[in-house]
Parts: C-alpha cells; sequence; structure tokens
C-alpha cells in the first residue's frame, strides 16, 4: 500500500535549531489528518518542511511514491500540493480575485474560471468581496481566501496551518464545514490545528507533536479518548 | 517667463531620463529589497551598446532615420537586458540567502567592474556623436530669448511616455506582472503557489535593464556624448529620485524622477550650474530625514 503523502526519519530545523526529529507519518487518499501539539512544537515547521522550506537535513517525504524533499518549493508545489500557511499570507495588496488568479499560477494555460466558480461556491463571502485589496478583509475572509487560494490549482494534497486561529466561533464553524465538504468530495487534508478538540473530531486519523517528534498518533476518536491527551490539549473544552 | 518655460522643458525631458532608471532602483528593491548599485552602469552599457549600434549602422554624423533609430533602442535593450540578467545570475543570486550586506557589497564591485570594462574595452576618453536628431521647434520669442523645444526632448518624452504604458501594462495586466507583485509583498508565500521565484527576480533585472537601457540611448541621442564613469552621477540621481518617490512604488520613481530632473534643471538656471549636484543630494538627505517613506512610498502596517 502506497499512501499519498509518507515521511520517515524527517529531521529539519531553522539554522541551529532543531524544530523536527525523526517525524515519520503517512496521509492515506481521501483522508483528512491531523497534527496537534502546543505552540512551537514544529507543527508550521513540518508543514513548511513538506514544501522545501525549509529543506528536510536528513530522512525521506515522498508524495505520490515521488521522493520530494531536494526539489525546490515551486517544483514541489507544483506536483500537487497546496498550502494555506500560518498566518494566512495572503498579499495584502492585490484584490481578492488577484490572490486567488495566482493560485491558479501553477496551471499555466488551463483557464482558471471553472475552479474560480467552485472556490466563490464554497466561499460566498469571497464573491461579494472580488474587488477588494485582500489587506482591508477580517481575519475569517482572509482565511477563507488563503484556503480559496490553495484550492485553485486544484491540488491533490491540502495543507492548513491552523486555520481557526484568532477567529470567532461562528466563521470556525464555517471553515471547519467547508474542509468537510472538500473531503467529502474527496480531498485529501493534512491539518494543523492548535484546537486539539476540533481537529480531532474533524479528522479520521491524529498525530501529537511534543518538541519535534511524533509521541501518539491514532484515529481521531481515540486521541481523543486519551487520557495524556484530554490532558495536555483539551483542558479548554473541559472546564 | 520664456526663460522659466525653456526651463521646464529642459527639466522634464531630463526627468524621464531618470524616471526610466529609477524604475530599475525601485524594481528590484521591491523584490529582493537590496538597492542595485550596478544600475547606474547598466544605463551607461544601454549608451555605450546605442552607440556601438550607430556606428555600426553608419550612423552618428547627422540626421537619422526613425527605422535606424527603433532599430538601435531594440538592439540596446536586447543586448542590455543581457548585461542585467548576467549581474544577477553571477553576482545577486549566489548570495541569496546570505547576509543582508553580502549583495551591496557585491553590488557595488560589479558597478566598479563593469565601468572598468568599458573603459578597457571602450577607451577612457568621451565619445562624441552628431546629433541624429538635430533641430527642433521654436515655441515662443520674448525679450529676445528663443524658448526651443528640440526634436530630441520630443522624442524623449514620446518615447517615455510609451515605454511606461507598455510597463505598466505589463504590471498591473499580465500573469507575469501579477507574479512580480506577489513576489514584491511575499515572496515565500509566491513560491508556496508554485512560482519560480528565481525566474521572475531574472525577469525583474531583464526588465529593469531594458528600461536603463532605453534612458541610455535617449542621454546619448541628447547630449551626444557619453563615457565610461556616466553611470554613476546619473545612478545616484536615479537612486535619489526612487528615495524621494518612495522606494519599491513604480510612480514614484518616475514621479521623483521629474521632481529630480525639475529641481536639478531651475537649480542651475536660477543659481548655480557647478552645485546642480548638492541640489540633489540635498532632496535625498532632506528626504531621508524628514519623509523617509517618500511620497508616494507605504507607511501603513499591514493586518496579520
Amino acid at each position: 500500500m502506497s499512501a499519498l503523502l509518507h515521511l520517515e526519519g524527517v529531521r529539519a530545523g531553522y539554522g541551529a535549531v532543531q524544530a523536527l526529529n525523526d517525524v515519520s507519518l503517512h496521509v492515506e487518499q481521501g483522508e483528512i489528518v491531523t497534527l496537534i501539539g502546543a505552540n512551537g512544537a514544529g507543527k508550521s515547521t513540518l508543514l513548511m518542511t513538506l514544501c522545501g522550506e525549509p529543506r528536510a537535513q536528513a530522512g525521506s517525504i515522498r508524495f505520490a511514491g515521488q521522493e520530494i524533499s531536494g526539489l525546490p518549493t515551486h517544483a514541489i508545489m507544483r506536483l500537487g500540493i497546496a498550502q494555506s500557511p500560518e498566518g494566512r499570507r495572503v498579499f495584502p495588496r492585490m484584490s481578492v480575485r488577484e490572490n486567488l488568479l495566482m493560485g491558479a499560477e501553477v496551471l499555466s494555460r488551463a483557464n482558471p474560471a471553472p475552479q474560480l466558480a467552485r472556490v466563490l461556491a464554497l466561499f460566498p463571502r469571497l464573491e461579494e468581496r472580488l474587488e477588494q485589496r485582500a489587506g482591508t478583509l477580517s481575519g475569517g475572509e482572509q482565511q477563507m481566501l488563503a484556503i480559496g487560494r490553495a484550492l485553485m490549482s486544484q491540488p491533490r494534497l491540502l495543507l492548513l496551518d491552523e486555520p481557526s486561529l484568532g477567529l470567532a466561533p461562528l466563521v470556525v464553524k464555517l471553515i471547519f464545514s467547508a474542509i468537510r465538504q472538500l473531503n467529502a468530495e474527496g480531498m485529501t487534508v493534512l491539518l494543523v490545528e492548535q484546537n486539539a478538540n476540533l481537529a480531532l473530531r474533524l479528522a479520521h486519523r491524529g498525530y501529537v507533536l511534543v518538541n519535534g517528534r511524533i509521541t501518539m498518533a491514532g484515529t481521531g476518536a481515540e486521541l481523543l479518548a486519551t487520557k495524556e491527551i484530554r490532558d495536555a490539549y483539551l483542558g479548554a473544552a473541559a472546564h | 517667463m520664456a526663460y522659466a518655460l525653456q526651463q521646464l522643458i529642459n527639466g522634464v525631458s531630463l526627468g524621464m531620463i531618470y524616471g526610466l532608471i529609477a524604475l530599475g532602483y525601485t524594481m528590484v528593491y521591491g523584490i529582493i529589497g537590496m538597492i542595485n548599485f550596478a544600475h547606474g552602469d547598466v544605463f551607461m552599457v544601454g549608451a555605450f551598446i546605442s552607440l556601438i549600434t550607430m556606428l555600426l549602422l553608419g550612423l552618428g554624423g547627422g540626421a537619422a532615420g526613425p527605422g535606424a533609430l527603433l532599430l538601435v533602442l531594440l538592439a540596446a535593450m536586447a543586448a542590455t537586458a543581457l548585461y542585467g540578467y548576467t549581474v544577477e545570475r553571477v553576482a545577486y543570486r549566489p548570495l541569496r540567502g546570505s547576509f543582508r550586506l553580502a549583495p551591496l557589497i557585491s553590488a557595488i564591485g560589479m558597478s566598479i567592474l563593469l565601468q572598468n570594462y568599458v573603459q578597457v574595452a571602450q577607451g577612457a576618453r568621451s565619445k562624441p556623436i552628431e546629433a541624429p536628431v538635430p533641430g527642433g521647434i521654436t515655441l515662443m520669442e520674448s525679450a529676445g530669448f528663443t524658448v526651443q523645444l528640440s526634436y530630441v526632448q520630443i522624442l524623449i518624452v514620446v518615447l517615455t511616455l510609451a515605454v511606461l504604458a507598455g510597463f505598466t501594462v505589463l504590471v498591473t495586466r499580465t500573469p507575469l506582472g501579477r507574479a512580480m507583485r506577489a513576489c514584491e509583498q511575499d515572496r515565500k508565500m509566491a513560491a508556496l503557489l508554485g512560482i519560480d521565484t528565481d525566474r521572475v527576480i531574472s525577469l525583474t533585472f531583464i526588465i529593469g535593464a531594458a528600461l536603463a537601457a532605453v534612458a541610455g540611448c535617449l542621454y546619448l541621442l541628447r547630449y551626444g556624448v557619453i563615457d565610461f564613469y556616466i553611470g554613476f552621477l546619473a545612478g545616484v540621481k536615479a537612486f535619489t529620485a526612487a528615495v524621494l518617490g518612495g522606494i519599491g512604488s513604480l510612480p514614484g520613481a518616475v514621479l521623483g524622477g521629474l521632481l529630480i530632473g525639475l529641481i536639478e534643471t531651475f537649480w542651475s538656471a536660477y543659481f548655480s550650474a557647478q552645485y546642480k549636484d548638492v541640489a540633489a543630494f540635498g532632496i535625498l538627505i532632506l528626504t531621508l530625514i524628514f519623509m523617509p517613506t517618500g511620497l508616494l512610498g507605504r507607511t501603513e502596517v499591514e493586518k496579520v
């Protein structure tokens, strides 16, 4: 059985700081897999390492059977991976439309209109804001834009970094239901979240990252039922 | 009055040349956050390639046809673009990700290299040509002073406006322009969208050099004499223009160029021609002290 994404013994970091140590995980076609952990555990670094920035210092990263750890970032993304990164990183001085079209750059010659229509159907709020500068959007709208932009390339694997961060509960609900809908249509998702409760309920499987190492793995329900997880990550939900 | 009008004409045509060079500074700064100090010398190379092409075509000894001039311009743009590409490829790209000052030092080295290379290859003497676009229109005469609008000045204004229009379309309407703006706003994110950022940076240097070549060609036509050292002063003035307009802002570069051209011209006309450079650099210092973001620069802090 070959997974869509397969990491083995991956080590990575920024400069002298070792952020990931011997990380192994896999994501199957059609799954939502979540990676939970405290601030600074290395979750975002892991998503960025998948994209070649920073490069993995050791280990192997295979996407659809191909080793990608040595490729430059743009080449990795062109294989069918898209990321909605930490902090959303929309292009603030571009319109919403231009931001979305930037997401379709990978498709080069293909007409982006059908995919644009699909993204706008998923996030109707963006349609109302199409000609507005992205820097003037609210946090929730920026998050929708970041995810929508990632979807424009019609990726096989969607990487989401903290899509709930700093958003009102209602907006979070909207975004998570969009993720669920995408997955129902066949999208494979690797989701990084601090909100472990929410993420584990949504995901098929989850991994727990502590200080750059995977310490636990299991189905969403299994992890939710684990005492360590409840104590360490679901404290807020229990009160 | 007539005298002032004449200075206005002179100032605008000089300012457009500065503006074309300033665009190269501001584009590169916008995308990789570095001042390309070799850019003035790329302008000088553009002027020399224009001269060489003219001589190869048998021009330089008086009036030339528009077709021949267009050929000169295109040849200069193409060859200078190759210089721009090469400078980035050998002197800046290997230093990307190095400490911030490294490419700056490398740029100064490149500047000296280009000057010395042209000095050795073309000789140190200044190279005069007989005006390929002679003549002009007498606009008015008053109190014994004639206001002249030369054909070269018309050419400078028309050609610069045409180039700027094309450049604006490129930046605002094409996928390449969009990718350039994306790299300017967040280069890492652009790479995450599958953009080959190295390629975009190369194209930025190519476009900047081609614009500098237009400026070099026009400079040669207007002043009729060049040497290997013209890039230094023109480069620093265009850099001043870019800072005055707000470094990173494309309209700002053109506006800054026009202002520097006008200030320098009027200063020479009413105060002292010897101290015109002092006027231009005084502006640079005042801008840096009182308005570091320039006229059209950004002060806003983006929402995260």
